[in-house]
């Protein structure tokens, strides 16, 4: 069901933008309006996020160890997988935010004739890891869209993303891992029964959309080719804040603006925060280090406990007779 | 329980239904739940709603407006605890937690999937505090608090050992323990808890261990190992209990006190500080480090905790050292100094024997006994007669809270290699920060729930009888006190050649003390081999 639900709702946000793509009074809508309010939704809805989780304090250092602790100065220490020092956890984020570290480790368990088996599972890891730096690389080129002149180094990245040659204009690399890697991710969810067991509306959405907006974006620069020039005027408008709606552009523009705009709006209220609180993961962001240095617990109260005073009061003679020393005989 | 054999309980099938979760109602099963607290255990305490109530009714006799008391509850958490808050929100259920849970390796039940367990609070959070879940219900993912939903959060929190094994794996770093410590808070908001973990809870309240053992029996159970360790060794052992101004508070899970194997290591506790002459005391007041009052709520884990710093206060000990215990280390480790301190009115650690100074522990002022101990055999501090464990092949079961949630590897492997000739590793996948649990931590070691906690002892029992098959493994050591009482049934099930020991047993066996006998058996009576009873036959 909620992958249907998902499908139908991209569907209807295509057919949308599709329609009033080509309705002469709506293209400012579409072309203007949506975008702009889907970057404000994005930004504000982001911030408001964060600043949300920020206010709930961190009470208890809970991070998870994944190597041996700072200990006797003679055993080795796992600096990175247990950090204890600020540049350790600086480190460990790295390797998690950049290379996905803990979902690098990630296994697989059967039962085989009585034995349970682990075996290595990376193609989780490899689709990840590939479509974050696709999407991203995508990102990054599309900026040549909104500056003039453009960035060397975003010249540079285009170059090397179509460096193969393949086709006229040339297929971008990254184009194929984001198509490959979103798919991949889908069918995982599609055809391993436990993930489709877990998967639910809000993750088929997201996976629709992107295939969505990578395929209009393929289709606009191969087949139903948009004029760039025109695109150009808009993105750079919108960008200077002096909109413009050029004539002529294709109908296919809209709906990959509309959809990339749903993305942005939708951001912020799904779980795809994981980009933020990626960050922000208390097992993940502190330095083991709790027992060496004291943290406090923003609302601690004192506990209340059974005393010794207490303790002693009620088994002093059990304790008498049993020669236990006591404070008062 | 069914009586299953091995065989039967292995039929283990992984698939998932088709039929989506939220749509099978929960089947609360014997031999999975646990039963419920008694009342006068919660009201010693002073926990809400203590009441008479049984898991398979209808009415579990909850306040007239439960639901606003776990849904200010959750409203409370979410704003104390930025890991809860965060948690809720950002699960993308990737599903890389799904297999790496010992009780769904072992049962096969999909809300045994981390995600899933997980999923049952946040799909409650969606569908009453987000404005999609409001709005949308279902389509967002959310759903209404109601009564079988309660119930299915109930039977799955405890079928949760909080043992973090998912939390190693997911790329944000969920912690399902974090949402399992909060699903019990809300649960015990309702006087819902279970017995197994409430009654000790109210004995270490009030005795100050899980039996609630009197004053002077705490102290006549220790000196009843004295009595046979003079039998054994053959030299007298005078523990001080209670003494003001000695330099070291000693702290042990009680169950070492009292349960078989345990008793076995703190017979080697025993020696190891009598060998030292260590200026040491036991309290009969703080006489529990284990503390299932972190099973129960943060708050009552404050309340049992602060007991610790509270005697050695009183003792005027320079610092303290622990036992060998799990989830007493976590909460040492990680939250004793939060919750307690500061301890200023210690010193910051240093051994007696050989001078080192503890910096990993110089503001909570706790050193675990693997630490000491090892720091011990590396100063040459120790004589040791390893050849006197030569009959035993040692394999080792890392603890998941030293493991993941401290990080205590090398030490204790440090001292079974030297303690030992014969030392064989688990799989990699299976030890190490990637341990199973033992299947019954976090307050589930009931008797009434031994049919899910030998399915959650599966994957660590399938990997001990992968060494027992291959190296000949005979004895498997651990440095909790739960895995020593838990992994004994286990094992006795799965893998019944594999006995239990406590790394501080085997130290004891080997130490060579002053004035010792022959030393023919070992600290559990039993004769050693090649040793003492063949040579008084040759005789």
């Amino acid at each position: 069901m909620g992958l249907i639900v998902s499908l139908g709702a991209v569907l209807a946000i295509v057919v949308v933008a599709w329609i009033g793509g080509q309705v002469p009074g709506l293209q400012g809508l579409f072309g203007i309006v949506v975008p702009y309010v889907a970057f404000v939704t994005f930004l504000f809805g982001f911030m408001y996020k964060v600043v949300n989780w920020a206010r709930s304090p961190v009470p208890f250092r809970i991070p998870t160890t994944g190597g041996q602790e700072v200990s006797l100065p003679w055993i080795k220490w796992s600096k990175l997988d247990n950090p204890s020092t600020t540049a350790g956890v600086v480190g460990r984020m790295a390797l998690e935010i950049l290379l996905f570290r803990s979902l690098f480790r990630n296994t697989r368990a059967e039962h085989r004739s009585g034995w349970l088996i682990y075996g290595p599972s990376k193609w989780l890891w490899l689709a990840a890891l590939g479509f974050h730096y696709a999407f991203f690389t995508i990102a990054i080129r599309h900026l040549r869209l909104f500056t003039q002149p453009i960035p060397g180094l975003i010249e540079a990245i285009d170059k090397i993303d179509g460096m193969f040659q393949i086709g006229a204009p040339p297929i971008y690399l990254t184009d194929v891992v984001f198509i490959l890697a979103v798919g991949f991710l889908f069918c995982r969810r599609l055809f391993l029964p436990k993930v489709r067991y877990i998967s639910l509306p809000a993750d088929y959405f997201p996976l629709f959309l992107l295939l969505a907006i990578g395929t209009t974006g393929i289709l606009m620069r191969f087949f139903f080719r948009v004029d760039i020039v025109n695109v150009k005027a808009l993105a750079m408008g919108l960008a200077s804040f002096h909109p413009v709606v050029p004539e002529g552009i294709g109908a296919i523009f809209f709906i990959h603006i509309t959809l990339v705009s749903s993305l942005f709006a939708y951001f912020p209220f799904s779980k795809l925060m994981h980009m933020g609180g990626v960050f922000m993961s208390p097992t993940r962001n502190l330095a083991n280090n709790s027992r060496m240095k004291m943290h406090v617990n923003p609302w601690r109260t004192p506990p209340k406990f059974h005393t010794y005073e207490e303790y002693e009061e009620k088994y002093r003679d059990l304790m008498k007779d049993a020669g236990i020393p006591l404070e008062r005989e | 329980m069914k009586d299953l054999t091995p065989q039967e309980m292995l039929r283990i099938d992984l698939h998932p239904p088709k039929t989506p979760w939220m749509d099978i109602p929960v089947k609360i099963k014997p031999g999975v739940y646990c039963y419920p607290a008694k009342p006068e255990k919660l009201e010693i305490v002073g926990m809400p709603n203590p009441h008479k109530w049984s898991p398979l009714d209808d009415d579990w006799g909850l306040p007239e407006d439960w639901k606003e008391i776990v849904l200010q509850g959750m409203r409370e958490r979410l704003d104390k605890h930025r890991s809860f808050k965060i948690f809720m929100d950002i699960c993308v259920r990737c599903g890389a937690c799904a297999d790496k849970c010992h009780f769904f390796l072992g049962s096969g039940d999909p809300k045994n999937m981390p995600v899933v367990r997980a999923e049952l609070i946040r799909s409650v959070y969606r569908g009453e505090f987000t404005r999609a879940g409001k709005i949308l219900g279902r389509l967002a993912g959310g759903r209404k608090l109601t009564e079988d939903v309660l119930k299915e959060i109930w039977y799955y929190m405890f079928q949760c050992t909080e043992c973090r094994r998912c939390s190693l794996f997911c790329p944000y770093g969920i912690d399902t323990a974090e949402v399992t410590i909060i699903g019990r808070e809300l649960i015990n908001l309702l006087g819902l808890n279970i017995n197994w973990i409430q009654e000790p809870v109210a004995n270490c309240y009030e005795t100050g261990n899980h039996l609630g053992l009197l004053p002077h029996t705490f102290k006549q159970n220790v000196e009843f190992m004295c009595m046979d360790i003079e039998e054994f060794v053959g030299i007298k052992i005078d523990p001080p209990f209670n003494r003001k101004g000695a330099e070291i508070l000693f702290v042990t899970p009680s169950g070492d006190v009292f349960a078989d194997p345990g008793i076995y290591t703190l017979m080697g506790y025993l020696l190891l500080f009598e060998h030292l002459g260590l200026d040491y005391t036991w309290s009969t007041y703080a006489c529990e480090g284990g503390n299932f009052g972190f099973f129960t709520s943060l708050e009552m884990a404050q309340r049992l905790n602060a007991k610790i710093y509270h005697e050695a206060k009183r003792l005027g000990v320079k610092w303290i050292l622990g036992g060998e215990c799990g989830h007493m280390w976590r909460v040492v480790h990680q939250y004793m100094a939060t919750f307690n301190g500061p301890a200023d009115f210690l010193e910051e650690p240093v051994s007696p024997i050989t001078g080192t100074k503890f910096e990993n522990a110089k503001a909570t002022k706790m050193v675990h006994i693997s630490e000491f101990t090892a720091d011990l055999i590396k100063h040459n501090k120790l004589k040791l007669d390893k050849s006197r464990n030569d009959h035993l092949k040692v394999t080792f079961h890392d603890s998941c809270n030293p493991s993941r949630g401290m990080g205590l590897f090398e030490e204790p492997r440090y001292i079974i290699k030297n303690v030992c000739n014969n030392f064989y590793e688990m799989p990699e996948n299976t030890i190490r920060e990637q341990t199973f649990c033992c299947g019954s931590g976090a307050g589930l070691n009931a008797g009434e729930n031994m049919e899910i906690r030998l399915r959650g002892g599966l994957p660590r029992a399938n990997a001990v009888k992968y060494v027992h098959e291959r190296f000949g493994v005979n004895m498997l050591a651990c440095i909790c006190a739960i895995d020593r009482a838990v992994l004994s049934a286990s094992m006795s099930y799965w893998v019944p050649e594999v006995k239990v020991t406590g790394v501080s047993e085997l130290v004891g066996n080997a130490l060579i003390m002053e004035g010792e006998n022959e030393r023919s058996v070992d600290l559990r009576g039993e004769p050693i081999p090649g040793r003492g009873e063949e040579v008084s036959e040759d005789v």
